[in-house]
């Protein structure tokens, strides 16, 4: 019998046969906590008798949450940070260097890697073929020590899209698209595992922003074959010898399966105050918007703000809409002003904030006012996510954030195509 | 493991959120605090009423949002010995037995708020003792149930220094 792409990896990790519903001891490749669940993480591992972390080089502590810090409650939480990452001799990723999910795939992951981290988010790291899923700070406290977890292989859902994207229609609005079919428990405990022609096409921007996703279904990873695209992403980021070919067997057993026609997707918004409520961007039309947030760990990459600022080129943010662009990292960053992508969107009237989480948690660079509506490129609108329950968040593309700004009201990106 | 107590019902869709509302996240560092406003946001008087040993039961994707161990935290401090419900959100899943709270998922349509309940861990068995109905859940891996017995994550990795498949034995 054939196995599914988290059964092959977590064979591969535990030394067992590793079948959907099995309990397996899985080691792990790469560790991580933020600056949002880090500071527990690192009293749990304190109050119990760890004396060393297990993997250092492979231990992570990213300060990106809230940084630089908007309060001194959460500076001495960066201090905290610093001072056990030094002491562990682990990595420190601080601020400006950009979002935890982001930098794990740039520098980090790798096919058939085991990558635990203390954020719900840490799914992104699927898209390079990698079992990446997020636990509670305990959880991650103890991986740290012991260099391993316990898991339960999860069931698969098998989602096939095939087609063409037609002009306008991105990753996202494929990702959208599925999590309004099944909804945002729809694969609660299970993966996601995607291919099909569209897939196998689809840019490493683009798988990241799916895999990134996954869990906004519910699901435990998002996994992407590895394949040409891996190879060159790998390649691309100096870290070719990390390729290994995965994919899933043609004979291996799933929960069931999904398929898309990506030819028939529109632009697709999720409406407030849920990631399941969406709708397509033209049925929108109208609806106005106070602030446009291009960012996130979901499509702040050089793709995404390359096509934002196709669309913004030449032209103005409409005066009642502020646009806020976050880039993904410091390097995306350095590359979209090397590409004079910022500048185009500096002239546009863009507001440019420094690679890291900023508006897309409600701390701080972009909290809403009341009764304001923002539409981001993030992945959550959950009642007050952005730091006021008295606001409105739609996601959508990067495009569809772009035409939005032009206009100052949700529009169909294709309109400027 | 044999749990008993009163139920107290919740709908679906029981939030982190709902468990620690917004406006106390400035006690986040205070948590027997915190506990007394646990699931304020679902029903006001729950922390006044709770008493050791009751269950909380809720419907559908109990616990959903943040990957915050506060949440299961509270809950337990509260004196609850097991939440029951329809099905649990991936994360505090795992979190709340970390944090040595038993999370069962069964079907939880018969059960009204002030029912008295009788749990039997290992068996997967919940019996009501209002109605005299009864529903199985899946028993639970031993992993898990091996953490349970020992109160959480952090006793249980101190008492056996690494995951044991059957904790039981190697004791
Ligand atoms: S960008 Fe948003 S979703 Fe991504 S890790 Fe940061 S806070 Fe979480």
């Amino acid at each position: 019998m054939g196995q599914t792409l988290a059964e092959k990896i977590l064979t591969a990790k535990s030394g067992t046969n590793a079948r959907a519903g099995d309990i397996v001891i899985a080691k792990v490749d790469v560790v991580f906590a933020t600056d949002s669940t880090g500071p527990l993480t690192i009293r749990q591992f304190k109050e119990s008798s760890f004396e060393a972390v297990h993997n250092p080089d492979k231990t992570i502590l990213f300060i990106d949450h809230s940084a630089p810090s908007p309060a001194k409650e959460l500076s001495n939480d960066h201090i905290l940070m610093r001072k056990f990452a030094e002491e562990q001799d682990s990595v420190l990723s601080d601020i400006g260097e950009g979002i935890c999910h982001q930098l794990i795939a740039e520098d980090w992951a790798g096919p058939g890697d085991v990558i635990l981290g203390a954020d719900s988010h840490t799914v992104t790291g699927g898209a390079l073929g990698a079992f990446a899923t997020g636990m509670g700070s305990t959880d991650i406290a103890v991986a740290m020590a012991l260099g391993k977890t316990w898991l339960r292989v999860p069931g698969t859902i098998r989602v096939i899209v095939n087609g063409r994207l037609p002009k306008g229609v991105y990753a996202k609005d494929i990702i959208l698209h599925l999590i309004g079919r099944i909804g945002a428990d729809g694969a609660t405990y299970q993966s996601l595992e995607f291919g099909g022609e569209t897939i196998d096409k689809l840019p490493m921007s683009g798988r990241l922003t799916i895999a990134n996703m996954a869990v906004e279904a519910g699901a435990k990873v998002g996994l992407f074959p590895s394949d040409n695209v891996t190879q060159e992403y790998l390649r691309s980021r100096g870290r070719s010898e990390r390729y290994i070919p995965l994919q899933p067997d043609r004979d291996a057993v799933y929960d069931s399966a999904i398929e898309i026609n990506a030819a028939e997707l529109e632009p697709t918004v999720a409406k407030p105050h849920t990631v399941d409520n969406t709708a397509l961007a033209k049925e929108l039309k109208g609806v106005r918007i106070d602030q446009v947030f291009i960012g996130t760990c979901t499509n702040a990459r050089l793709d995404d703000i390359a096509i934002a600022a196709g669309i913004l080129k030449g032209k103005k943010r409409n005066s009642h809409t502020r646009l806020v662009v976050g880039p993904a990292s410091q390097e995306v960053m350095l590359a979209a002003i090397k590409e004079g992508y910022i500048a185009t969107l500096i002239e546009a009237g863009a507001t440019i904030v420094p690679p890291g989480c900023t508006g897309c948690l409600g701390v701080h660079m972009g909290v809403l006012g009341n009764g304001e509506a923002c539409l981001s490129t993030a992945n959550r609108n959950f009642k007050g996510r952005m730091g006021n329950p008295d606001s409105f968040i739609y996601l959508a593309s990067p495009a569809t954030a772009a035409a939005t700004a032009i206009r100052g009201e949700i529009t169909d990106p294709r309109e400027f195509l | 493991m044999m749990l008993k107590g009163k139920a107290f019902k919740f709908g679906d869709g029981i939030s982190t959120d709902h468990i620690i509302p917004g406006k106390y996240l400035s006690l986040r560092s205070n948590l027997p605090e915190l506990a007394k406003h646990v699931l304020e946001d679902a029903d006001p008087t729950f922390a006044k009423r709770v008493q050791k040993g009751d269950f909380v039961v809720g419907g559908k994707n109990f616990g959903l949002g943040s990957s915050r161990e506060h949440a299961p935290i509270v809950i337990k401090m509260a004196g609850v010995s097991a939440i029951l419900a329809k099905s649990v959100a991936r994360i505090f899943f795992r979190n709340a037995i970390n944090v040595g709270l038993p999370v069962l998922i069964c079907n939880t349509d018969n059960i009204k708020e002030g029912d008295e309940l009788e749990v039997d861990l290992e068996a997967g068995k919940v019996k009501n003792l209002t109605n005299g109905t009864e529903v199985t859940f899946s028993k639970m891996p031993d992993i898990m149930l091996g953490i349970l017995n020992e109160g959480g994550l952090i006793p249980y990795i101190e008492k056996y220094k690494d995951f044991v498949v059957n904790p039981g034995k190697n004791a």
